[in-house]
């Protein structure tokens, strides 16, 4: 019998006044696996993350998460999942502290839980200095890292992440990406949507390749990519590369 | 260079009306209502003009237009918000002449309904000498000059103060300031016209003195050539053209400042010591809703701003009121704001409600928490206005009554907004903004649902209010004991139903409420 998928996306449609989003899109992210989303810009990867995380209702399509189906009782489900999705704001005005303090009481975390919890985290990502600073006053990298720890509080089964690595410098970005590596070794399952192909290369064990709305391949790394590196694959795949006799006039702009 | 920028304007206006037909439909109310204002003043300078009295023309001239300078001078610092489609930082990339820089964006600032109404008014201000041709002519000039003072200044105070105001503690603070004695101007001057036959008789003399200002310079000079005071003409011509030259002259520095500056620039970065009222409260969803609710209403001003109408209210109805009876209303008409200000909550939230559905939050836990912080801040600033006026007014007698009143509209306002906020969001200023700006994309739709909304709330108010009218006026013991069972006991029913209501609409569409919300980013 095949194992149980972590996720598994079914159908999915999505479709905004009179562009379709999302068309027709399925997945199946295994258990315990570091599951990759990658895709040019405006290729549905948000609009599907959404989606599978219960935060936009899909037009047709089913998402089941370790089994049980999300659209047909959210509650249940979504005390399962772990959400980071991009392009949103946090609860800005509160502090560093405050806003993971909040995302887990809101789970249902007692204070004694929430407390420990969340200072661990502020210490895991390097934050504890900035614990009582406003989120309004955090960078682009310490912002994405707060909202990472208020995903990961409850200890969720099944991570989301929507560019988790957009303007994180490299320490922090290899730090996460450890803690991830060692979160799904221990059983947990992470889906990450990335630009960076060289990162999901060595970071994840599978991938998925979406562009249109649509799934153009999907399986593990290296099913994927066979010979070539996977950019070379990705670019293969969604096309649009142009070399010949672009911009010739650029080149003799100069002196 | 200078006909590009008018155009951009042009085009940006355009391409903002297609992107709704109530953004037209409000333009065109605008229009509307413009003409018909500036129909009203051209007869009433055309009046002014056959009137033949050149002491009462100066007085209404100089005035109005000194008031119309330093409205277009200080309102966009605070009102409206900077227009920001021109943004002067917006073109530091690009390779402009400053000069054309300067002269695009004056004439860009006419484009639009109140730029096109001020210039028409500017000409029209003549009218009031077309029975002297000399005169009609100075006023001309004298308009073309107020009209340019009223753009250039614009301009130039806006650009000067951007880098204050770009500031993220200034913007909200001088916000909130700023706009209570704005707000209370009209109440003052209610009040002077209405008491004192005085200041109508200073004001002729107060006109000859604003004429000597910047504000009313431009004004004043066909004034003066109808007085045949060549001399003092000269001299409004004088004031006028160093305002402008002064005014050019700090622009264009703020400008080539503006066009060089880095954006955004970092400063004063603002911390807070433990948890606050997460510690305080229960360690519940429910009271996590509520601390994360009270501290917002603490720390973002757009929640102040609705508190920042508190005094305004209660100076309004004494001066309407004359100090008598109808000051005790003010704590009931302070509940029913603060009260229905939570219809706004989840389009405050803005995109960060995701966090409420991702959790998931239930809907009962999400009504009830943002309900109990409504109740909390609102009962304190309710409790505090009632003994407020019932200190001033003497009527401890009527404490009853006016309690029950105030707490039960406030209870039935905070479960009115707990159904409304949960079927509704719409484009509020978003967290970080000049609380006082108008979105984009606020429509007639919105204002419409509004309405509604207000005036079914004032429906489910009534029985309490009028119990406790009858009762401050007669007096009658009975009455006072039966105001407070039926405010309290309305409120509470309000309370229990809207949260059960807005809980269960909540449960159904909270994702198409973030969808919604997003639709606006």
């Amino acid at each position: 019998m095949e194992p149980m998928s972590a996720l598994s996306i079914q159908g999915l449609w999505k479709r905004f006044g009179t562009k379709i989003a999302v068309a027709g899109v399925d997945l199946e992210v295994p258990a315990g696996s570091f599951y990759g989303l990658v895709g040019p810009n405006g290729a549905g990867k948000t609009t599907t993350l959404s989606m599978a995380t219960g935060l936009l209702r899909p037009d047709f399509g089913r998402v089941l998460v370790r089994g049980q189906d999300l659209w047909a009782d959210p509650p249940a489900v979504k005390a399962g999942l772990g959400v980071l999705p991009d392009g949103v704001r946090l609860f800005d005005r509160l502090t560093g502290a405050q806003l993971v303090t909040y995302a887990g009481l809101l789970r249902g975390l007692d204070r004694d839980t929430v407390r420990d919890r969340t200072a661990d985290l502020l210490r895991t990502f390097d934050l504890t200095a900035d614990a009582d600073t406003l989120v309004v006053d955090y960078s682009a990298g310490m912002t994405k890292k707060i909202g990472l720890a208020c995903a990961l509080v409850h200890a969720p089964r099944v991570l989301v992440l929507d560019e988790p690595f957009e303007a994180v410098d490299p320490v922090s970005a290899a730090n996460i990406r450890d803690i991830l590596s060692a979160y799904a070794a221990g059983g947990g399952t992470v889906v990450v949507s990335s630009h960076v192909m060289d990162l999901v290369q060595r970071m994840c064990d599978h991938v998925a390749v979406i562009a249109g709305g649509h799934v153009l391949a999907q399986g593990t790394v290296d099913q994927v990519r066979g010979d070539a590196s996977l950019e070379d694959r990705f670019v293969e795949l969604v096309g649009g590369r142009r070399t010949e006799g672009a911009l010739a006039w650029l080149r003799t702009s100069s002196d | 260079m200078v006909a590009h920028l008018v155009r951009l304007k042009l085009t940006l206006l355009r391409n903002g009306l297609r992107r709704s037909v109530w953004k037209v439909v409000a333009l065109l109310l605008s229009v509307l209502y413009a003409l018909f204002l500036l129909g009203l003043a051209v007869v009433g300078l055309v009046a002014l003009g056959a009137h033949d009295d050149p002491e009462l023309s100066r007085t209404v001239v100089v005035l109005a237009g000194a008031l119309l300078v330093a409205g277009w001078w200080l309102l966009p610092l605070v009102a409206f918000g900077v227009d920001s489609t021109l943004d002067p930082e917006r073109f530091q990339l690009f390779a402009i002449r400053r000069r054309h820089l300067l002269t695009g964006l004056t004439l860009a600032g006419l484009v639009g309904v109140p730029g096109a109404a001020t210039l028409v008014l500017g000409g029209a201000s003549a009218l009031a000498w077309w029975r002297e041709p000399a005169a009609l002519l100075a006023g001309l000039v004298g308009g073309a000059l107020g009209v340019a003072a009223c753009v250039i200044g614009s301009r130039a105070f806006t650009t000067m103060l951007a880098p204050l105001v770009g500031g993220r503690r200034f913007r909200e603070v001088a916000a909130v300031l700023a706009i209570v004695p704005l707000m209370l101007l009209g109440p003052l001057l209610l009040g002077a016209t209405a008491g004192l036959q005085a200041v109508a008789d200073a004001l002729p003399e107060v006109g000859v003195v604003v004429g000597w200002t910047p504000l009313g310079a431009p004004w004043a000079l066909a004034a003066d050539v109808q007085d045949g005071a060549w001399l003092a003409a000269l001299g409004k011509l004088a004031v006028s053209g160093a305002t402008l030259a002064v005014l050019v002259g700090v622009w264009d520095r703020a400008l080539s400042a503006a066009l060089v500056r880095s954006p955004g620039g970092a400063g004063h970065v603002a911390r807070s010591e433990g948890l606050g009222f997460f510690a305080r409260f229960p360690a519940t969803p429910t009271g996590a809703v509520a601390a994360r609710s009270l501290t917002y209403w603490l720390r973002d001003p757009r929640y102040a701003a609705a508190v920042a109408v508190v005094p305004v209210m209660v100076l309004l109805l004494w001066f309407v009121g004359r100090g008598g009876g109808l000051l005790l209303g003010a704590g009931v008409v302070v509940a029913f704001v603060m009260g229905w200000s939570l219809s706004a909550d989840i389009s405050y939230d803005d995109t960060a409600f995701w966090t409420h559905v991702a959790a998931p939050v239930d809907g009962r836990v999400d009504r009830a928490g943002r309900a109990l912080a409504g109740m909390l801040v609102g009962g304190a600033v309710v409790l505090a206005t009632d003994l407020l006026v019932l200190g001033v007014s003497g009527r401890w007698d009527a404490t009853v009554p006016v309690l029950g009143m105030s707490l039960g509209v406030l209870a039935v306002g905070v479960g009115a907004s707990s159904i409304y906020s949960a079927r509704l969001v719409y484009p509020v200023p978003k967290p970080g903004d000049n609380p006082f700006s108008t979105p984009q994309g606020s429509s007639l739709a919105v204002m419409l649902t509004q309405s509604l909304g207000m005036l079914l709330l004032l429906v489910v108010c009534l029985p309490a209010v009028g119990l406790g009218i009858a009762a401050v006026v007669t007096g009658h013991p009975l009455l006072q004991v039966l105001t407070l069972l039926v405010g309290l006991g309305s409120g509470a029913a309000a309370l229990v139903v809207g949260v059960r209501v807005g809980g269960g609409l909540y449960d159904r569409r909270a994702p198409e409420l973030l969808q919604t919300i997003r639709s606006f980013a």
